[in-house]
């Protein structure tokens, strides 16, 4: 056996001996997408609502009808006054409470005109703005069926959402995760397991033998491409089982492109091991400096666009951020590589920058 | 006889911290050199600095003719190394670890079992059981068992007996002893003194400064002074006491009794038994006793 296998052979065993971070390394992937899958979510299925009907007529009890039979919203209870308006959001999961005025259909017959009142629970924002939205839409829709031939003029939008046609918000998260789990993996792992030895002292014994840095380095990083590429498959595949998303385009190409993102994670994981001697630190500077720009600062929870411009520049200095584009370009667009050459391209230069300057700072001694 | 190592004006500063200075010995080929001195005398600095693992910042060093600066890459693969702390794999066997030494030598256990096959038939039974839940002696043997596997010419063992139990350290200088039969070079450093009279020769290091090199034997009979066991029933005001006596004498507790050294024409037997009686000390008694190299140790020590 040569020096460089016996070395990685190695790397393997302390991977297999340290069975509980071998379970973390692969049950993270599952628990994480299912996770983001499931629970971090945006769509509304299902809202409480309350209604206070004062006319009790035909057209009131129409919406009403259309308003429950959406998906969006479950009639939780009728109201009889005002005042039980409060109560209710208090009491219990009511998100909106819907007001019909008296004499509902009469205004609206005779005035042209009858008043509808919305009242949204915004301590949650975001999502009371969208139901607020969403009951808007179905209010207008069925005033638009009331008076098909009684409108001269109209303009009606037809939306068709590309590539996430029902707007899922995992279609979002399962690039992104690729991106968080692989960083996390690769330049975690790696670092940790390069200062590990310099830690137990053991590093002194391998300098001191003629294996050569380069021979340390890449073994110490090869087991690690294996464990990455493998958790990347389960989260496409987990992703496209439980969630059904797609892989449109060439399956070869978005192995390249994880591959190449792996590569880029462990030279900078061998990088922060140059820099650091205790595994303490390594972990710190992996989690912190690493962890977070790829969650926060790669469009992966918040769109780069809506950033302030110097947090934008920051994103563009950050390579998940390209990794991200690339894999949502090809999974849910199917592109292929002459869409993403750049996105590429900006990867194959991050790697070969951290090799280099991880070959620069090796030491060959101790100090 | 052919030189092995050799070590011209060596300096090696931490910042302000002179860790060596100006060292300058050399050892022969097969010779069992030892480097005797206490905690932060440079002993690990040193080994570092022949093992190609630190730099100096002033002299020159040569393992084999191979300086340690330029041909380092040649001289690790032609020496062992011991270090001070215990440094294998504590998650893989004791197998494993030999293994893998062995393979990044490029040999094999079976290609040079004969070399550790003393030691290692020790620790053998345990093959199987990861090196962290050896014993001290047992991790000792299995470090020394990696550190040979490859044949080196040259072997470096840093404080090899530290945390070690009275009969393992014992053993270990008997393998010592065999692996220079077989014309290995050792060079070795310890903090206790009586594995010194192990060597064939010792450097007896203090504050990265060489005070003597020499034999054994030869250290102990240039010893310039009289020396004299003394003890009584109270040993601390025993040792409190000597160092009144009025002429010029160093002394030091050594284990129950107190190691008092003198020149001969200032200082009888008499005068420090009456000097004690003087002072009411009970059960006094003061031998006449031939110095060993802890003595001398201390003696030069008191002289920097």
């Amino acid at each position: 056996m040569n020096r460089f296998w016996g070395f990685v052979v190695k790397e393997f065993l302390h991977i297999f001996r340290d069975y509980r971070t071998l379970l973390i390394l692969f049950g993270m992937p599952a628990v994480q997408l299912i996770l983001f899958g499931y629970v971090v979510t945006n769509e509304i299925k299902d809202a409480r609502i309350a209604i206070l009907d004062q006319s009790k007529d035909e057209t009131t009890r129409k919406i009403t009808e259309k308003i429950t039979s959406s998906g969006y919203f479950r009639l939780d209870r009728n109201l009889h006054t005002y005042s039980e308006i409060e109560e209710a959001f208090k009491e219990g999961d009511i998100k909106l409470v819907i007001v019909f005025e008296s004499n509902f259909t009469r205004k609206l017959e005779r005035e042209r005109q009858a008043h509808v009142q919305l009242i949204g629970d915004a301590s949650d924002p975001n999502t009371a703005n969208i139901l607020v939205n969403y009951a808007t839409g179905i209010l207008n829709n069925y005033l638009r069926t009331r008076n098909a031939e009684a409108i001269p003029l109209q303009i009606l939008p037809e939306t068709r959402m590309m590539y996430n046609k029902e707007l899922k918000g995992v279609f979002m998260f399962v690039p992104g995760l690729m991106a968080m789990l692989l960083m996390l993996i690769s330049a975690l792992m790696t670092s940790i397991s390069i200062t590990k030895e310099k830690e137990l002292g053991t590093m002194e014994l391998l300098l001191a033998s003629p294996l050569r840095p380069m021979q340390i380095v890449v073994g110490k990083v090869f087991p690690y491409v294996f464990l990455a590429f493998i958790n990347a498959c389960i989260i496409i595949l987990l992703g496209n089982i439980v969630f059904g998303v797609p892989v449109r385009g060439s399956v070869t190409l978005l192995l390249f492109e994880n591959f190449l993102f792996i590569s880029m994670a462990l030279s900078l994981g061998v990088l922060i091991s140059c820099l650091t001697n205790s595994q303490q630190l390594a972990m710190m500077i992996s989690l912190v400096a690493l962890m977070l720009p790829t969650i926060l600062l790669s469009g992966f929870i918040f769109p780069v666009e809506n950033m302030p411009k110097v947090l934008q520049w920051l994103c563009h200095i950050m390579p998940p951020m390209y990794f991200i584009t690339i894999i949502k370009s090809i999974m849910l667009k199917g592109n292929g590589l002459f869409y993403i050459w750049k996105e590429t391209l900006i990867l194959v230069g991050f790697t070969l920058f951290f090799i280099l300057l991880s070959v620069k700072k090796f030491k060959i001694r101790l100090a | 006889m052919a030189i092995s190592v050799d070590v011209r004006n060596l300096s090696k500063n931490y910042g302000e911290v002179e860790a060596l200075k100006d060292l300058t010995f050399s050892v022969s080929k097969g010779e069992l050199f030892g480097f005797i001195g206490p905690d932060g005398a440079g002993k690990t600095t040193l080994f570092r600095i022949l093992t190609t693992l630190l730099l100096a910042d002033s002299g020159t060093a040569s393992v084999e003719d191979l300086d340690v600066v330029k041909a380092y890459k040649q001289i690790r693969r032609i020496i062992g190394y011991m270090p001070g702390r215990f440094s294998l794999y504590q998650d893989l066997s004791v197998e494993e670890n030999l293994r893998f030494f062995a393979t990044i030598f490029g040999t094999t256990i079976e290609e040079n079992y004969d070399l550790v096959k003393e030691i290692y038939s020790q620790i053998e039974p345990f093959k199987t059981r990861k090196a962290g839940k050896l014993s001290g002696g047992m991790k000792q043997k299995l470090a020394l068992s990696c550190a040979l596997i490859h044949k080196p010419v040259v072997l470096f063992l840093d404080e090899p007996t530290t945390g070690v139990d009275a009969v393992s350290r014992q053993e270990f200088w008997e393998m010592l002893q065999r692996l220079k039969s077989q014309g290995i070079t050792i060079i070795v450093s310890t903090p206790y003194m009586d594995e010194a009279t192990l060597c064939d020769r010792v450097a007896l290091i203090q504050n990265g400064r060489i005070m003597q090199i020499s034999r054994p034997a030869e250290v102990v009979s240039t010893f310039p002074l009289g020396l004299f066991s003394v003890s009584s029933a109270d040993v601390y005001r025993l040792l409190h006491d000597l160092q009144k006596l009025p002429k010029e004498h160093s002394v030091f507790a050594f284990g129950q009794v107190v190691h008092l050294s003198y020149r001969e024409d200032e200082l009888t037997r008499d005068d420090v038994i009456d000097f004690l009686k003087e002072k009411g000390h009970e059960e006094v008694t003061v031998e006449e006793i031939k110095p060993n190299i802890e003595d001398c140790f201390m003696e030069l020590m008191q002289k920097e």
